[in-house]
């Protein structure tokens, strides 16, 4: 994701909202480094053009599929708050299993006319052959705008997907 | 044919590939390089034991469990064993350095060796599993590796850019 974001022009993307998994140690920490960097000058380094939260997962690794509908809904419901609080008229994801409740929530309140969300999604580099679970519901529902994979086999079983190259 | 002059054997992470290196394999190996192990985890578990093995050995265990940038010890090696994560992947193979992967289909999901496989397929990088590990290191030809080119996020941008109607 990252790879995406240092390319992007930055006036034409802001402010940004980086949203992990509650459970990803790694992710933001990363994000956070990289908008430090933008920042020029003797200014103190705070932030202003971004913001870092995370998101309720809908199952853990491992987690029984039962209790697993407990924590869906969930992580629906906090995923249909931020979408209301931040009103992104553009999202960004790669692949992890948090993207589809933020993606289902920006596409139904398209549905209803109540929020425009253009919705780009990256399948990620380690998906040669096949695509992964949110990849899939994505792709088959129809609910990106623009589906990105990194390997021409894919796009090749996948038609509807773009390939532009590989990002790493 | 292993040159024997003491070479940098970084082994990146985790369990997977550590657990693999048995006290036999270690010794074996141990004539052909000064290992460094570096442990990305919780690695005080395999601290013990491993420097346990190393007392014999030429070994040196560094662990963390995040590190900004592993791209200076990277620099350092003359070989990099892995296991079969994107990131520890490409950041390897961005720098120039040979890379073995370690696919362990026992502990990770199986599309994690997709990408290993089609490096290797590529002739990138070479794949092993822990029982071929020993018998890959002794059997390597790391001069027929072929550079990766690293890929770009330009291209995808451009499109995303052209989707918004912003000038590309």
């Amino acid at each position: 994701m990252m790879n995406i974001v240092t390319e992007l022009q930055k006036d034409r993307f802001t402010p940004r909202y980086y949203v992990a998994a509650l459970t990803d140690n790694m992710s933001l920490p990363k994000a956070q480094v990289y908008e430090k960097s933008l920042i020029h000058g003797d200014r103190e380094t705070i932030i202003e053009n971004a913001e870092f939260m995370q998101i309720y997962r809908s199952r853990e690794v491992g987690q029984s599929y039962i209790t697993a509908i407990a924590t869906t809904l969930r992580a629906i419901l906090h995923a249909m708050w931020l979408i209301i609080r931040i009103r992104p008229q553009v999202i960004f994801c790669n692949g992890p299993g948090t993207c589809i409740p933020l993606c289902a929530s920006a596409f139904l309140l398209k549905v209803l006319g109540l929020g425009w969300s253009s919705i780009f999604y990256i399948e990620s580099i380690a998906r040669v052959k096949k695509l992964s679970l949110s990849g899939l519901l994505l792709y088959k529902l129809r609910m990106a705008d623009q589906f990105f994979v990194q390997w021409p086999q894919l796009q090749q079983k996948y038609p509807r997907a773009q390939y532009a190259g590989r990002l790493m | 044919v292993i040159d024997k002059e003491a070479r940098r054997l970084y082994i990146m992470d985790p369990i997977q590939t550590s657990q693999s290196l048995e006290e036999k394999k270690l010794r074996n190996l141990s004539g052909y390089f000064v290992f460094h192990f570096m442990l990305w985890w919780n690695g005080e578990d395999l601290v013990k034991p491993i420097c346990a093995v190393s007392g014999n050995l030429n070994l040196q265990v560094e662990h963390f469990t995040f590190l900004p940038s592993i791209a200076d010890s990277i620099r350092e090696a003359s070989l990099v064993i892995s296991h079969a994560g994107s990131g520890s992947i490409f950041e390897t193979l961005r720098l120039g350095k040979p890379l073995i992967v370690v696919v362990n289909e026992d502990l990770m999901d199986n599309h994690q060796s997709e990408l290993a496989e089609e490096l290797a397929e590529q002739n990138h990088l070479l794949c092993a599993h822990p029982q071929t590990l020993r018998e890959t290191v002794e059997a390597m030809d790391l001069h027929a590796l072929q550079p990766y080119i690293p890929g770009e996020a330009r291209p995808v941008v451009a499109l995303i850019n052209e989707f918004l109607g912003f000038p590309v």
